[in-house]
């Protein structure tokens, strides 16, 4: 059989992806792997002591790449779900629903080591600082795109509502951002910052960077695991599945 | 298009007025709700008068998020839902007027109550006048936002507690500068800033909401 010529969209039919994806992730993986191994050497053994922090600010190697990749993620989320509503494009959807827990598993690392970093720099596990407060809200936003997908039985239902809610909390997002920030200069006036900081050593960036490629990586191949799981239950019904499992499924 | 709208809104308000303890109902819980608090947290008059504007405003944002689950149940069950949207009008009327009525039969009653709370928290006439104004601009926010959340989960199982987990986060720049306001006018400083922004809230709100809530009604009637 010749296989069809190659378009832009050749990959957006779940049964050629459900193969590309599965090529692609252990290759992922280990560059994930690779890559936060380098990145934690770097960061635990070979950049320097923070003059006013101490060994506590190394938790950052986690922390800040974690926190960019929930906010991204979200963004990402949106915009596939958004597609997948737009266009009626099946994949893109899929996508969007194999992101949500991800990116909501990086929100709670983020705070939670930003509750590991705050305990020995500002004396408490927990501040309402503005960036705390509002990848909090973020976290709740995560957590209700979660639930209300999960709550609708018809799939394409719960696909369109979810990319709805995405687009609506993205459009949030900066709002919410800056009126945290701004109450939060009303209540404290000025926080200890991170940004105050002297300027970082070149091997701390060296560092989190690639901390930042390691959870990319991890982030595609995590992803792309799920929505390959996704894509084998929604397609159950059609032959190419059947093929795959052997004709097990369905007699 | 303004027709639909009228005769939606009036329709709603005349149901309301059939079933009068129904509609009584945010505004007691509202009340019921505020009076836990010097229960809860002591009887002392600065600390009361300190957490006022905050828990009025929590308690308003509960009673209008557990009351506006209810906006679309009823026409969904008997299917005029359906029916306001297969008229050629758009469907944004429809989501404008419901959304319009919560805040007549909920937003309104609330801000009615606020001067007898005023009363039960010992809020100085200044303090309560911006906390009636913030609640004039943002209880609208609400219903705008609380309409949008009961659309997308519109006879879901779970409904209740869903939207109310789904609209909190996007209600709360209206928290923030609502009771914001009433800080800043008992620390006797000017809160026009306040109200620049929740009014900028309330049009953005406005605009954007009944557009996603049409949406989402279509979705969910689907």
């Amino acid at each position: 059989m010749n296989s069809p010529p190659l378009r832009l969209y050749t990959f957006a039919a779940p049964s050629r992806f459900y193969r590309l994806a599965g090529r692609a992730v252990p290759w992922f993986w280990a560059a994930a792997i690779a890559l936060a191994l380098a990145g934690l050497y770097i960061g635990f053994f070979v950049a320097p002591t923070d003059a006013t922090q101490g060994e506590a600010y190394r938790i950052i190697f986690i922390h800040v790449p974690a926190a960019w990749m929930s906010m991204l993620l979200y963004l990402v989320m949106a915009f596939w779900a958004g597609v997948g509503w737009a266009f009626k494009a099946r994949l893109a959807s899929m996508v969007a629903r194999a992101i949500a827990p991800t990116g909501a598993m990086f929100t709670f690392l983020a705070l939670w080591t930003g509750a590991v970093w705050g305990k020995p720099t500002w004396g408490a596990w927990w501040v309402w600082d503005a960036r705390l407060t509002s990848e909090l809200i973020l976290l709740f936003l995560y957590l209700g795109y979660i639930a209300l997908v999960n709550a609708i039985d018809d799939v394409r239902r719960a696909d369109q509502a979810g990319a709805l809610l995405a687009l609506v909390g993205s459009v949030n997002v900066p709002i919410i951002y800056f009126s945290v920030k701004w109450w939060n200069t009303l209540h404290q006036g000025a926080t200890i910052s991170m940004t105050a900081a002297p300027k970082m050593a070149s091997t701390m960036l060296t560092a989190m960077l690639l901390m930042t490629l390691a959870f990319w990586a991890y982030a595609f191949a995590v992803v792309f695991t799920r929505t390959r799981a996704i894509v084998v239950e929604r397609e159950a019904h059609s032959g190419w599945v059947a093929e795959l499992v052997g004709g097990r499924m369905h007699p | 298009m303004r027709d639909l709208f009228l005769a939606v809104l009036l329709r709603d308000l005349k149901l309301a007025s059939r079933r009068r303890i129904d509609s009584l109902l945010p505004v007691v819980f509202f009340i019921v709700a505020l009076s836990l608090f010097p229960l809860g947290v002591g009887p002392e008059p600065q600390m009361l008068r300190d957490i006022a504007p905050g828990i009025v405003w929590v308690c308003a944002l509960l009673a209008s998020m557990l009351s506006v689950g209810s906006l679309f149940a009823g026409d969904l069950a008997d299917g005029s839902l359906e029916q306001m949207l297969l008229a050629p009008q758009p469907a944004i009327a429809v989501a404008a007027a419901k959304s319009a009525a919560h805040w007549l039969l909920t937003g309104l009653p609330l801000i009615v109550a606020t001067p007898l709370v005023g009363l039960l928290f010992g809020l100085s006439g200044p303090a309560l006048a911006a906390l009636l104004a913030g609640l004039l601009l943002g209880t609208p926010i609400l219903s705008l936002l609380g309409a949008l959340g009961a659309a997308l989960t519109l006879g879901l199982r779970s409904g209740g507690m869903l939207l109310i987990l789904i609209v909190l986060p996007l209600t709360m720049p209206a928290l923030i500068f609502g009771a914001g306001a009433v800080s800043n006018v008992e620390a006797g400083l000017s809160a026009s800033g306040h109200f620049s922004l929740l009014g900028a809230l309330l049009l953005g709100t406005a605009l954007g909401a009944p557009l996603a809530t049409a949406a989402a009604l279509r979705i969910s009637t689907e």
